[in-house]
């Protein structure tokens, strides 16, 4: 795997998380966390309810800043970066509680996540001449050829909230990818989905990462999911990190078991 | 995708030939016409900042009242000289006219920018509070302000505004608000509305598009002041109080937020209604209390507001949904 032929090479990981601490008043949501995750490499964050899981999303993202630490993307400083600055540099993300554009389509829901790749601005789309016509279309194109990767295309017109769980949380994915991530953060996206979709939404992850070459940071409940597709682990409890390592060795590591059978 | 453009040019030859004729429209009308067209500008432009963006300003008569003293000032003092210097003309006046509208626009704009910057990380009610303030900041200036005569209002010698430069104005308003919002980049305002969160994580430098769509706002406002103030050639800085941004909130709730055609539709209802009352006030049958209630616009309004929230929240125009469906089609 490529993630592997790199460490052993030696170079440095796409996202590095030095010792960093989110702190809600007194609550530490996330303590002293180190992380880092290489390019094209499929990862897994774990941990019982409240252990800190989105808050690292949020921290990582510039939604929240820590409070202590030092995150690095791309061998670049992204501390105290705003959010869309951040997604700018390369990392996009879905949300937990999901958060669809609720008056968009579908398909201007993944349009509007190509805005930040245009390279023309208002004069083009008040002029509305050869140019932005041009641009438009190719937004269109892409657009198109990520909803049909994801099975969402015959639902183009449809309004983005009335959809299925499954399938907003599909589109989520979907419009995170059109922002051309690095480095992709989905936030339980298999949470209400049945069986067969989550079987389904494990094959798209593979399929996307490996075709857009993306590092994935999976943060989900379901233990088949993540055993099945991550190659290495790392599990939150109480904001701090108790663990990490390959499938293998975080099924069989105590503190996990204890974590989550508690005491 | 050229079709706005054409249909642009094409409206605005149709008023310029319109326009040749409105010596002959009755002046009763005539106002009522102006009327329209100035709050179809104000309408739609405060539709941009509070229907599509989701911010809720009250603010929109400060600007409006911005654009009215600077053009208004721009007539009044500079053009003479510069007519004077070039020789005059009628075109040269029209020109001279064009140029002080637009110069109040830039001039709204800028105190757009200058209070959109610091306040719109402000959200709901404290922007609403944040704008509210600089309305009555704008007129309690304009109010010690001799050189415009203060309280006294100003009085402006020509009635420069007619059929072609208001409804030009609208025309504009409403193809500028159009066109960046059908457009990906345009697309950023509603992405800030519906949420802000999820638009920062796609990219979205929210705060720039709030004070985007507060500057090109305020700049509709105050060519909407310029032609206000050049068409009643009396303005007065408590005509550009607080109760003027309401009567403009009321046409984008009216007209549904985010939905030009209806807010167009509402501007033209609310300027006829007080006409259509004012003749149903004047009856005799009538109980003298309901006459007096019927001519007090703010109780109408409230009524008229009240009603809608309960039945019809999302605007009277909006989501009438088969006409727009069908429209769609035919576009697609
Ligand atoms: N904005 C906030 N203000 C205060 N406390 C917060 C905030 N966000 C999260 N927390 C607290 O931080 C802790 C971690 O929350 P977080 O949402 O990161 O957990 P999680 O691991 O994602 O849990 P889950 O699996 O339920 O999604 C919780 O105790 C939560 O109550
Ligand atoms: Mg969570």
């Amino acid at each position: 795997m490529a993630s592997l032929v790199e460490k052993e090479a030696g170079m440095s990981p796409l996202l590095e998380i030095n010792d960093c601490t989110v702190a809600f008043g007194g609550l530490k949501a996330v303590s002293e966390l180190n992380l880092s995750i290489h390019q094209g490499e499929l990862m897994g964050l774990i941990g019982p309810n409240g252990a800190g899981k989105t808050t690292a999303f949020n921290l990582i993202t510039g939604v929240y800043r820590p409070t202590d630490g030092e995150i690095r993307f791309d061998g670049r400083s992204i501390v105290g970066r705003r959010p869309y600055q951040i997604t700018a540099r390369g990392i996009a993300r879905t949300f937990q509680n999901i958060r669809l554009f609720a008056s968009l389509s579908v398909f201007d829901n993944v349009r509007a996540a190509c805005n930040m790749h245009l390279r023309h601005g208002i004069s083009h789309a008040l002029w509305r001449g050869d140019a932005f016509a041009q641009e438009e279309k190719a937004v269109e194109d892409r657009v198109m050829e990520l909803l049909e990767i994801f099975h969402l295309d015959h639902l183009c017109n449809a309004p983005s909230t009335g959809l299925p769980y499954g399938d907003q949380r599909r589109l989520e994915i979907v419009r995170a990818l059109a922002t051309r991530p690095k480095l992709l953060l989905l936030d339980e996206p298999a949470a209400g989905m049945n069986p067969t979709e989550k079987q389904e939404l494990v094959r798209l992850i593979r399929f996307t990462q490996e075709k857009f070459k993306l590092a994935v940071l999976l943060v989900e409940h379901d233990m088949r999911v993540v055993m099945g597709i991550c190659e290495r682990i790392a599990v939150l409890d109480y904001g701090m990190k108790i663990a990490e390592g390959t499938p293998e060795e975080i099924r069989n590591n105590r503190k996990v078991i204890e974590a989550y059978l508690g005491e | 995708m050229n079709r706005p453009k054409t249909w642009l040019l094409v409206f605005v030859a149709l008023i310029w030939a319109a326009s040749w004729f409105q010596g002959a429209i009755n002046p009763y009308y005539f106002d009522i016409l102006i009327t329209i067209g100035i709050n179809i500008v104000l309408g739609v432009s405060l539709n941009l900042v509070n229907g599509y963006t989701g911010q809720f300003s009250l603010g929109h008569a400060g600007f409006m009242a911005v654009g009215a003293y600077v053009s208004a000032a721009m007539t009044i003092f500079l053009c003479p000289r510069w007519l004077a210097a070039c020789g005059g003309g009628s075109t040269a006046e029209s020109a001279l006219f064009l140029g002080a509208l637009v110069a109040g626009g830039f001039g709204a704009a800028l105190a757009g920018l200058a209070v959109g910057v610091p306040s719109l990380r402000l959200k709901g009610d404290y922007l609403a509070i944040v704008t509210l303030g600089f309305g009555e900041i704008i007129r309690v200036m304009v109010q010690n302000t001799e050189a415009v005569g203060g309280s006294r209002g100003l009085s402006i010698p020509a009635r420069e505004t007619g059929l072609f430069t208001t409804y030009l104005a609208a025309a504009l308003a409403v193809y500028v608000v159009v066109s960046l919002v059908h457009s990906t980049y345009g697309r950023g305002f509603l992405m800030v509305r519906d949420d802000e969160v999820a638009a920062e994580a796609m990219g979205i430098n929210t705060t720039k598009y709030k004070v985007m769509a507060f500057v090109v706002g305020a700049f509709f406002a105050g060519i909407a002041g310029g032609l206000y103030a050049h068409f009643k050639q009396f303005i007065h800085p408590e005509g550009f109080g607080f109760l003027r941004s309401v009567d403009i909130v009321v046409i984008v709730i009216l007209g549904g937020m985010g939905n030009t055609p209806g807010v167009i539709l509402a501007a033209i209802l609310l300027t006829i209604l007080p006409e259509g009352l004012r003749a149903l006030a004047a009856l005799e049958a009538l109980p003298v209390w309901l006459r007096g209630m019927i001519q007090n616009r703010m109780i109408l309004y409230s009524l008229l507001l009240i009603g809608l929230m309960l039945t019809r929240p999302q605007g009277l125009f909006s989501g009438g949904g088969k006409w727009l469906r069908w429209w769609k089609r035919r576009q697609a």
